[in-house]
């Protein structure tokens, strides 16, 4: 038997999924393919954002989402309802998708036409975070009755979200929910943060945000012309 | 379990070392785990312990753990200062302007081999 060697490798545990995340975000900018990784708590109205967001884009743009939850469908229906082209994800117990997840998701979502690829990932501050995807943008959904504090509480999912929504904003009366304070902390994580407050539930706020979207992905695919 | 996707990371990160050395065993992987990394040092080495069973390149491959100790610097008063005892205030100033120098790191450091 050979002896036994150190070998010195001084690699992030991460370094493998940022390469396969970057190799998958070159291959969605030569198609064209904008990819969003939205994430959020449990509860905090993805699926019912994305419903809003679906309904309001649906006539300028190709949509199609993957839904990523530890088991069930039926946020999958929920979409597909929409006329959205959709699909679930089984992550198998596993709290978040990486980017070889996300390429396995895309394939059996058929991309080919689609200029907007949302992936709602599973519900869960911690650990989605961590994993680069390969999406264009990352936004994140903070809901008024979680509390004006969680970008003190979770600062990663706060310092890696381009975008946050703020949802349920119909509620605000009811909750001590401190929108200034919130941005305030927000912006302690991310100084560029964007933040758009809304009510998928009323409407409200929805229009800004799907102005941006629309102004993001069509920037996305102008840019290979 | 975020750990337990993290080492699914590290098993197919040695794969590809023993691959490009022709490796035929490892015994050991050395990991770099800073204090406010996130991951927890007992679920890693479990999921670890139960996870390397399923790999032939890496049957018996033990997890040593180093601990980096987390340390953030003030930005309005350059000291430095432990994070897990003084989270992101200055304790020497009182200042929130406060980032980390060591301590979120996940890195796999060194393997024994052969």
């Amino acid at each position: 038997m050979d002896a036994v060697k150190i070998l010195e490798i001084k690699q992030s545990v991460f370094a493998n999924n940022d390469a396969q995340a970057d190799a998958l975000r070159r291959e969605l900018k030569r198609k064209g393919i904008y990819l969003l990784n939205l994430m959020s708590s449990p509860g905090s109205g993805k699926t019912t954002t994305l419903t809003r967001l679906i309904e309001s884009l649906k006539d300028d743009l190709q949509i199609g989402v993957m839904e990523a939850d530890i088991d069930s469908d039926v946020d999958a229906k929920t979409i597909a309802a929409t006329g959205a082209r959709a699909i679930q994800l089984h992550t198998g117990g596993m709290c978040h998708l990486d980017a070889a997840m996300t390429r396995q998701g895309l394939e059996g979502l058929e991309t080919e036409g689609l200029e907007l690829v949302i992936l709602e990932n599973v519900g869960n501050l911690v650990c989605p975070a961590e994993f680069d995807t390969g999406a264009v943008k990352n936004a994140m959904i903070l809901s008024v009755p979680e509390g004006h504090d969680k970008p003190l509480k979770y600062p990663l999912m706060f310092q890696v979200c381009d975008t946050v929504i703020i949802n349920k904003i119909d509620v605000m009366p009811y909750f001590d929910f401190d929108l200034e304070k919130c941005s305030e902390y927000i912006h302690m994580r991310n100084p560029n943060a964007r933040i758009f407050p809304i009510s998928a539930r009323t409407g409200q706020g929805v229009e800004a945000l799907s102005a941006w979207l629309k102004e993001e992905v069509n920037a996305w695919k102008g840019d290979n012309l | 379990m975020h750990e337990l996707g993290i080492v699914f990371h590290i098993m197919d990160s040695l794969e590809a070392v023993a691959k490009e050395n022709g490796l035929t065993s490892i015994q050991s992987v050395t990991i770099e785990l800073g204090e406010v990394s996130t991951v927890i040092e007992s679920y890693l080495v479990d999921c670890w312990n139960w996870a390397v069973k399923k790999r032939e390149l890496l049957h018996g491959c033990r997890m040593v753990v180093e601990t980096i100790p987390a340390v953030s610097v003030c930005e309005d008063c350059g000291k430095e200062y432990g994070t897990v005892a003084h989270g992101r205030s200055c304790p020497h100033c009182g200042s929130e302007k406060t980032y980390l120098l060591t301590g979120s790191e996940i890195t796999i450091k060194e393997i024994a081999a052969c």
